[in-house]
């Protein structure tokens, strides 16, 4: 079902037309209201007056990561607090987090935003909706949450509840629609496996998967196990969270909510824009956003667009799934993890050298995170098996309370890890099959 | 209906729209909201060829009238009601009405016009009952009246008014907005322009927001009433932009 019939459907010169004049309005706001695009603009000497087709967009400067992170907390922000209705944050860890605010409208949107994934994955008001993305900070449950509402399905925030649970909630409230990221979909499959419980017995007929990058061979893994129809969806909590795109029933690319957000594919090493069609970065611009706009975000996503009409009616391009990263960002269980995050408890932790590898790997649809380190010669009482189960046990929890995220931490030898040519370790292995 | 693209235009050396970008599609009401000097007036007189583009386009139903001379732009459907109703006060009501049809009464169509005038008096019974009255005795809101039904005889799908609730009587105002309100009932559209932010917005699908020759905010009318931006400056919420904590 399309749910914005007017937008989603809306010719692409309309579409284009509603583009420049909202673009139009929010370079003239973030011009006025944020003093990091008044610098931005005025030392790149662009003039946001010359700025009169979605072409014209390339003269302006990209807004990046590390600007975001630079603005902590509110100094993005284009209006007063007090106008700001809701405050949610990426997993900003040992760095600063980048903390995003909505206001009336950009919650209205958002949520509007979400439902369209909804109804494009036929779930309406006779659907229940179990959404087990975490409700807190992250946009992922709070997200679709609103969505879901506003579709007027039955929604149960489930969160971060176990899969023994989860799936005893699926039994017995009948879900049909499953919210949440594909490993944890994975981790769900494998214990109804465990718990002999066949999911033709679960009411289960749709999931929506997104948060990390997944792919075909997982989307057919899957719709097997769960016995559901899987679809992807794309989103980011600086962009607005989840309900940047999402796939139709079609299952091939996800619809971007043009209308809010206008995507460009660039070069991340020329940094210039690449043409309709061709793999680069993802780049979006805010076009509705009040509280939080962004101009040029460089996303860090790699991906491509796709040309053309869909067979579904929406006339909103679409995008592949995203393949890879321009960073060495780790997905795992729906967090986000930079290595240089697990460097820093590393290097604050005493007795250990700053040289490890982090092995990510599969087991029984569950991910799992393992760090090594080389402990350093000079560690006191090398040899004292207490300190050392304490040094791990201290890393240990550090991880998991600074990144959410549980690894298994192994000390190893002095100098023991393989270095490549260039005495340098090759910092993340992943040996997930996606 | 209407497609605005980088609108530029101004009075001599003033510059006055700054590049404005809008459209209105067929049965909408949309309305302009800005302060005195936004450039609302202007965009207005812009649109009807009283006033030269000096960059950018305007489409009207998919035609350019950029460079349209302003009464070929009134015989393709795109009509004026002026700011201060600008009324001939020594005609009765009906010549004031009756000039609205100048073109059709030219081609000597004057069974429709006649047709014309008994909608207008439909719609506005008070000037059905005074149509020989001068217009110029008739109170501010009858006159906003004769304006509006002017406008109508010349038959237009988009009718722009500036500014009808100007020097009016707060129920005059509620009454004129009913009367705006029903015109897409009639199969026009409505391109508004006002500083009476809250009576236009109730009755408008859509909104921008001019400040200083540019687009600052559009949106629903919904919207519009929920931005803090157009409560402090249009709807007169005491709210300071200033961030007072810290």
């Amino acid at each position: 079902m399309i749910l914005d019939q007017d937008y989603e459907t809306l010719p692409r010169e309309e579409l284009e037309q509603l583009q420049v004049e909202r673009l139009q309005s929010t370079l003239y706001r973030v011009y006025r209201y944020v003093s990091f695009y008044k610098q931005s603009f005025d030392s790149n000497a662009v003039n946001i007056e010359k700025i009169k087709s979605i072409q014209d967009l390339a003269q302006l400067p990209f807004t990046t990561k590390e600007d975001l992170r630079k603005s902590y907390p509110y100094d993005m922000f284009a209006v007063p607090l007090r106008d700001i209705l809701r405050i949610h944050s990426t997993s900003g860890t040992t760095g600063k987090p980048i903390i995003v605010g909505y206001t009336k409208n950009d919650l209205r949107h958002w949520t509007n935003c979400t439902a369209r994934l909804l109804a494009a994955a036929q779930v309406s008001d006779h659907d229940v909706v179990q959404i087990a993305f975490p409700f807190n900070l992250f946009t992922g449950g709070f997200g679709f949450h609103q969505g879901a509402e506003q579709i007027g399905a039955s929604v149960i925030p489930s969160s971060t509840a176990t899969a023994e649970k989860q799936i005893m909630i699926m039994k017995d409230f009948k879900t049909t629609v499953l919210i949440c990221a594909p490993s944890y979909a994975v981790n769900i499959a494998s214990a109804l496996e465990e718990l002999q419980i066949h999911a033709e017995s679960l009411n289960l007929r749709v999931g929506l998967f997104g948060a990390e990058p997944w792919s075909e061979n997982l989307r057919a893994q899957l719709e097997a196990g769960l016995h559901i129809d899987a679809l992807d969806n794309y989103g980011l909590t600086e962009v607005i969270g989840p309900g940047v795109a999402g796939e139709c029933e079609h299952k091939h690319g996800m619809h971007i909510n043009e209308d809010h957000f206008i995507v460009e594919v660039i070069d991340p090493k020329t940094l210039d824009p690449l043409p309709l069609g061709q793999e680069g970065e993802l780049v979006f611009t805010t076009i509705t956003k009040e509280g939080f706009p962004l101009i040029r975000y460089r996303t860090g996503d790699i991906s491509s667009l796709i040309e053309g009409p869909c067979s579904c009616g929406r006339t909103l391009r679409r995008m592949h799934r995203v393949t890879g990263r321009t960073d060495d960002l780790i997905f795992i269980k729906g967090q986000k993890v930079f290595p240089s995050q697990i460097e820093e408890i590393l290097l604050e932790a005493e007795g250990t050298a700053p040289h490890y590898r982090i092995i990510l790997d599969r087991q029984d649809g569950n991910d799992t995170m393992e760090v090594q380190v080389e402990i350093l010669e000079s560690f006191p009482a090398f040899d004292e098996l207490k300190n050392l189960e304490r040094l791990r046990d201290t890393i240990t929890r550090k991880i998991e309370v600074a990144l959410g995220v549980e690894a298994k931490v192994t000390l190893v030898e002095p100098r023991s890890l393989l270095r490549d040519s260039g005495a340098k370790i090759r910092r993340v292995v992943d040996n997930r099959t996606l | 209906m209407l497609k605005i693209r980088n609108l530029e235009a101004g009075y001599g050396k003033l510059r006055v729209l700054k590049g404005i970008s809008l459209h209105v599609s067929p049965g909408e009401i949309v309305i302009m909201i800005g302060a005195n000097g936004a450039g609302k007036t202007t965009l207005l007189k812009t649109i009807s060829g009283i006033l030269k583009a000096r960059a950018g386009s305007i489409h009207f139903e998919d035609q350019s009238i950029s460079t349209v001379a302003m009464e070929v732009i009134v015989n393709r459907g795109c009509v004026l009601v002026p700011e201060g109703r600008q009324l001939f006060n020594t005609l009765s009501i009906k010549d004031n009405l009756t000039l609205g049809a100048y073109l059709l009464a030219r081609r000597g169509k004057h069974r429709e016009v006649k047709e014309r005038l008994e909608e207008i008096y439909e719609m506005f019974p008070v000037l059905h009952e005074r149509q020989d009255q001068l217009a110029g005795t008739l109170s501010g809101g009858e006159q906003q009246m004769v304006a509006i039904g002017r406008a109508l005889m010349a038959g237009p799908n988009l009718i722009m008014m500036d500014e009808p609730s100007m020097g009016l009587a707060p129920l005059i105002v509620e009454k004129i907005f009913t009367t705006i309100a029903k015109l897409p009932e009639l199969g026009k559209t409505v391109l508004l322009v006002e500083q009476n932010a809250r009576a236009s917005l109730d009755i408008a699908d859509r909104g921008y927001v001019l400040e200083t020759g540019q687009i600052v905010l559009s949106g629903t009318s919904q919207e519009l009433l929920d931005n803090h931006d157009v409560q402090r400056a249009y709807l007169g919420k005491d709210y300071k932009r200033i961030e007072e904590i810290n």
